[in-house]
C-alpha cells in the first residue's frame, strides 16, 4: 500500500540531548503532488527535513528512529550526497549560489558536462575538458522549463533576489532523476508578483510528476496551490489532510492548537488599567534590524499591564525591543511616560527606567567570563553610578555593597550557583536567564521588556521565571512587555497580545481569543 | 585527594607546569656546573621587575578587546623619546630627570595610543595582524628619526660627526639604576650574593596596584566588559569604540613608563632596532602567565613575567655552560617566546 507514495517517512522520532523534538511523525508524499508542511517555529519541520537529507547534524547527535521509504523501498540516507542520488533536491531559503559565477556555472556546478582529454587519462577526471556549449544548452533548457527569460552566460552577482530563487530551482530540476523537491519558505523574500510566478512554476514542475514538499507560513498559498498537507505541532504529527477537505480557519486552529497546560498559576488580580495612563507609546516606529525589520508600528502600552508581542520568526517582533533600547537604527517616536526617548543615544532608554532582558542571552545578555555579581550590577554601575565608592572624580567598585545585593538576588530568584563569584558562563541556561533578569531588576525599572524569556531553559525554570514576572507585575505594579515566539507563554500571562507580521502589527487580541484568530493573524503575511 | 590534584593541575595548566619544572631543573643543574645560583636568582628578580610594567601594558589592551598589543613599540619609542629629551634638557637631579622622562613619555604615549586606537577601531577583527605591522613600522620610522632629530647633548649623539644618535646611550650620568639602588640590599656575600632591587620591585608593584584599582573603577569595569562582549557593553549604553581607545592609550602609555623602568635598570637606553622584538617578549610573558588573547589579569602579569624572565635568566647561562660557543641560547629564547605565542593563539581559536 505504501508503494503509492513516493516518499514515506514512518514513525520518525528524534532527540537532541534528551530534548524530544520529533515524536512518531509520519510524512507521506505522492508523486506529482504539492504537499504542504505546516507548523509554527520549532514544530519540528527543519529537523524532519534534515533527516530526509541525511544532514550530518542528525548523525552527530545520535541518529533518529523510524523508517524512510522511497518508492516503497526502505533506504537509509546518511549524507546529503546520498539524498541527491535518491533524487531529492532542495530549494534553500537563503540562496546557495556563487555570485561570481555565471548562471550556467551555478546551475551545473558539481555536475559539469565534460569530455576526457589526454591529461585527464593520466591525472584523473579533474582535468577533463568542459563542454561549455552542452552545459549552456542544459542551462537554457532548465531555465525554459521554469519560464525564466534570462541569458545563461551572465553572472549571478547583481541579479534581483527573485531571479536567484529561480536559478536555484533551475539547478535542482536540471539534476537528472529528480523525484522530490523541497521548497523551504520560498516566497518569504519575494515580492507578491514574484511569489505568484514561483508558485505557478511549482505547479508546472509538479505536473511533470515531481513531488514537492512545500514549507510555508502563508496559509493562503497553501489553500491555493497545495494538494495535501501535514501539520506538525511541538514535534508531533497533528494531521495529514487533503486541501479540498479543509479551510484556512481549520489549518490555523490545527497549527496553534489548544494547549491545556497552564504555564503559570496566576496570582490574585486586582489591577485596573486606564487608557489615559500610558507607560510606553510607539508612533511610526521603524527598526533596521536585519532579519527582524520593523516597518511602522503604532502601539500604546498601559501602565501596569503585561503586554505580549508574538508572531513568527523573522516578522519583526524581536526588532521592536532592540529598536527601543537603541541597539539598532530606528525611526519614529518612542515615549516613556510621555517623555520622548532619544533613540540614537545608546542607553537612553535605560536612563529612562526601561530595562531589557535580551533574547540573545549569551551575546547581549551576559558577560560570560565575569562573575554573577559583576553581571548583576554592571548596568547599574554604568548607567546609574550605583555600587561605587565616590572618591572625588574617581569611582571605585563597592565590593561589599555589590556582594550584598548579589546575594539578595540569588536568594530571591533562586539562582543555583556555587556563590556570587561563580562565572556566569558555567551556569545552566535557566540560571543564566535569572542573572539577566536580576541585572534588569537592579536598574529599578518602571518598564521591563523581556524578549524570549524562556528560550532554551527547562520547564521548571520556565515556570519560575514567568511566575516571577507576574509577581513583579502584581506586587510592584511594574509594566512588563513580553516578546515571545511561544504563544502558550504569552497567552498564559499577558493581558493583551499584539501579533506582528511583516514588520507591522496584524492585530491586538485578548489571550483567551480562539486559536484560529491567532493562527490567522500570524499567517497573514 | 586525586580530585584536588586534578583541580590544582587545571588551575596551573600544562604550559606553566612544564615551564616551572624546566625552571627548577635548570636551577638544580646550575650549581654543579659551577654557576652562582644566588646571583642567577638575583638576576631573575631584577629582570622580573624591570620587564614587569611592559608586560602589564598588555592588560588594558587585552581587556578592552584589541588583543595582545604587539605595537607596544609605540609606547616604547614614546618612552625612549621622553628619556632622550630629559637627557637633552640636562637635568642634574636624577629623580627629576626620570620623572620628566616618564611624564613626557606618558603624554606622548597617550597621544600616540589615542591615534592608534582610532586606527584599530577601523580594523576590528584583525587587530593582532595590524598591531604587528604597526609595531614594526614605528621602529623603522624611528630609525630615520633617531638619525635626524636635532639632539645636541654629547651623551646622546655619536662622538664623531656630531649628528645622529648613538645605538646605546649610557644612563650612568643620569638615572641609571636609580630605582634598583633605592633601598637595594644583598643577601649573602657582597658582590656575589642575591641582590634585591627593592625600589624597582616596589615601583613595579605600585604600578600594578594602580592598574588593579583602575580595573575596579567604573571606566575599568566598562573597559573589561568591552573585551568580553562588545554587544553586551553596547546594550548597557557604553561607547565601545571609546573604551577601546582608552585601553589602547593606557597600554601605550604604560609601555612608555615600562621602557624607562627597563632602561634605568639596564643602565642604557637602546635605540634603533633594539625594541623590535620586545613586543613579542611581552606578549609571550603574559601568555605564559595564563592569559589568553581575550582575557588577562594582573596576577597573570606577575606570574608570567617571573617565569619567562626566570627561564631566560637561569636557563641561558646553564645551556651556555653545557654547550659552550653555540647559538643555542638565542634559539631557545626564540622557541620559548614564539612557541608560547603560537600555543596561546591556537588555544584561543580552538575554543568553540
Amino acid at each position: 500500500m505504501s508503494a503509492q507514495f513516493l516518499l514515506n517517512m514512518q514513525n520518525i522520532s528524534k532527540e537532541y540531548d534528551g530534548n524530544q523534538v520529533l515524536k512518531n511523525v509520519t510524512l507521506q508524499v505522492k508523486p506529482g503532488e504539492i504537499h504542504a508542511l505546516i507548523g509554527e517555529n520549532g514544530a519540528g519541520k527543519s529537523t524532519l527535513m534534515n533527516i530526509l537529507f541525511g544532514m550530518p547534524v542528525i548523525h552527530a547527535t545520535g541518529g533518529f528512529e523510524g523508517t524512510v521509504e522511497i518508492n516503497g523501498e526502505q533506504v537509509s540516507i546518511d549524507s546529503p550526497h546520498q539524498a541527491i542520488d535518491f533524487g531529492i533536491g532542495m530549494v534553500h531559503q537563503e540562496f546557495m549560489l556563487i555570485p561570481g559565477f555565471t548562471v550556467t556555472e551555478n546551475i551545473k556546478i558539481g555536475r559539469e558536462v565534460s569530455k576526457p582529454t589526454l591529461l585527464s587519462h593520466i591525472f584523473g577526471q579533474e582535468l577533463d575538458f568542459l563542454e561549455l556549449e552542452k552545459m549552456a544548452q542544459d542551462a537554457r533548457k532548465a531555465l525554459a522549463t521554469i519560464g525564466l527569460n534570462i541569458e545563461e552566460y551572465i553572472k549571478v552577482a547583481g541579479l534581483p533576489v527573485g531571479y536567484m530563487q529561480f536559478i536555484e530551482i533551475a539547478r535542482e530540476i536540471d539534476k537528472t532523476g529528480i523525484k522530490l523537491l523541497v521548497f523551504d519558505e520560498p516566497t518569504a523574500v519575494l515580492t507578491e508578483s514574484e511569489a505568484e510566478r514561483l508558485l505557478e512554476i511549482m505547479k508546472k514542475i509538479a505536473a511533470k510528476g515531481i513531488a514537492i514538499i512545500f514549507i510555508t507560513h502563508r496559509l493562503s498559498e497553501v489553500m491555493d496551490y497545495a494538494d495535501s498537507m501535514t501539520v506538525l505541532r511541538d514535534g508531533e504529527l497533528i494531521t495529514r489532510k487533503e486541501i479540498k477537505d479543509t479551510s484556512t480557519i481549520e489549518i490555523a486552529e490545527l497549527m496553534i492548537g489548544r494547549k491545556v497546560e497552564k504555564l503559570v498559576d496566576l496570582a490574585e488580580d486586582n489591577r485596573t488599567f486606564t487608557d489615559n495612563s500610558v507607560a510606553l507609546s510607539l508612533k511610526g516606529f521603524h527598526v533596521e534590524m536585519p532579519g527582524e525589520r520593523v516597518r511602522g508600528i503604532d502601539l500604546e502600552i498601559r501602565k501596569g499591564e503585561i503586554f505580549g508581542i508574538g508572531g513568527l520568526a523573522g516578522q519583526g517582533k524581536i526588532g521592536i525591543p532592540n529598536g527601543i533600547m537603541g541597539l539598532y537604527k530606528s525611526q519614529g517616536t518612542v515615549e516613556v511616560f510621555d517623555k520622548k526617548l532619544e533613540l540614537s543615544k545608546l542607553g537612553n532608554a535605560m536612563a529612562n527606567a526601561v530595562s531589557f532582558v535580551s533574547e540573545d542571552r549569551r551575546g547581549v545578555g551576559l558577560l560570560l567570563d565575569e562573575s554573577i555579581e559583576r553581571n548583576i550590577v554592571f548596568s547599574a554601575i554604568q548607567i546609574k553610578n550605583e555600587y561605587l565608592h565616590h572618591l572625588g572624580p574617581i569611582k571605585l567598585l563597592d565590593q561589599k555593597k555589590m556582594r550584598q545585593h548579589a546575594l539578595e538576588m540569588i536568594k530571591l530568584l533562586d539562582i543555583r550557583c556555587t556563590g556570587p563569584t561563580q562565572k556566569v558562563g558555567s551556569l545552566s541556561g535557566g540560571n543564566q536567564q535569572k542573572v539577566c533578569l536580576a541585572r534588569a531588576l537592579t536598574m529599578n525599572p518602571d518598564i521591563l521588556i523581556v524578549s524570549e524569556p524562556t528560550r532554551g531553559i527547562d520547564i521548571g525554570a520556565k515556570k519560575l521565571v514567568l511566575e516571577y514576572l507576574v509577581k513583579l507585575n502584581r506586587e510592584q505594579g511594574l509594566t512588563i512587555v513580553v516578546v515571545s515566539s511561544e504563544l502558550v507563554e504569552l497567552r498564559s500571562l499577558c493581558d493583551r497580545i499584539a501579533i506582528v507580521s511583516g514588520g507591522k502589527i496584524a492585530t491586538i487580541i485578548k489571550p483567551d481569543a480562539p486559536d484560529a484568530e491567532f493562527g490567522l493573524a500570524m499567517a497573514a503575511g | 585527594m586525586q580530585e584536588q590534584i586534578k583541580k590544582a593541575y587545571d588551575n596551573i595548566g600544562l604550559p606553566r607546569l612544564i615551564i616551572i619544572s624546566f625552571f627548577v631543573l635548570m636551577l638544580v643543574f646550575a650549581a654543579p656546573l659551577g654557576l652562582n645560583v644566588a646571583s642567577l636568582l638575583g638576576d631573575t628578580l631584577r629582570r622580573w621587575a624591570m620587564y614587569g610594567i611592559l608586560v602589564l601594558a598588555m592588560v588594558p589592551a587585552i581587556q578592552s578587546g584589541i588583543g595582545p598589543n604587539f605595537a607596544i613599540s609605540l609606547g616604547i619609542v614614546s618612552g625612549l623619546l621622553g628619556a632622550t629629551i630629559s637627557i637633552e634638557l640636562g637635568i642634574s637631579n636624577s629623580w627629576v630627570a626620570i620623572g620628566v622622562a616618564m611624564l613626557i613619555g606618558t603624554v606622548m604615549g597617550t597621544i600616540l595610543g589615542i591615534l592608534y586606537g582610532f586606527l584599530l577601531n577601523n580594523v576590528k577583527g584583525s587587530e593582532m595582524t595590524v598591531s604587528t605591522y604597526v609595531g614594526f613600522s614605528v621602529i623603522a620610522f624611528m630609525n630615520i628619526m633617531w638619525l635626524s632629530l636635532p639632539f645636541k647633548d654629547g651623551n646622546l649623539i655619536w662622538p664623531l660627526g656630531g649628528s645622529g644618535m648613538r645605538n646605546t646611550i649610557s644612563l650612568s650620568n643620569t638615572f641609571g639604576e636609580l630605582l634598583n639602588k633605592t633601598w637595594g640590599f644583598t643577601i649573602g656575600q657582597e658582590g656575589a650574593g642575591l641582590y634585591v632591587p627593592t625600589g624597582l620591585i616596589l615601583f613595579f608593584l605600585f604600578v600594578c596596584v594602580i592598574m588593579w584599582l583602575f580595573m575596579r573603577s567604573k571606566t575599568g569595569i566598562a573597559l573589561s566588559a568591552v573585551g568580553s562582549s562588545p554587544t553586551f557593553t553596547r546594550s548597557s549604553g557604553i561607547n565601545v569604540n571609546k573604551m577601546r581607545i582608552i585601553g589602547t592609550a593606557l597600554s601605550t602609555a604604560l609601555g612608555a613608563i615600562g621602557i624607562i623602568t627597563y632602561a634605568q635598570s639596564y643602565g642604557f637606553l637602546q635605540l634603533y632596532n633594539a625594541p623590535l622584538w620586545m613586543g613579542f617578549h611581552c606578549v609571550a610573558a603574559i601568555l605564559i602567565g595564563g592569559a589568553t588573547t581575550k582575557r588577562a589579569s594582573i596576577a597573570q602579569v606577575i606570574i608570567g613575567t617571573f617565569l619567562f624572565q626566570g627561564i631566560l635568566a637561569v636557563a641561558l647561562p646553564v645551556v651556555n655552560q653545557l654547550l659552550p660557543e653555540s647559538n643555542l641560547p638565542d634559539v631557545i629564547r626564540l622557541i620559548i617566546s614564539n612557541g608560547i605565542i603560537l600555543y596561546a593563539i591556537s588555544k584561543t581559536k580552538g575554543d568553540k
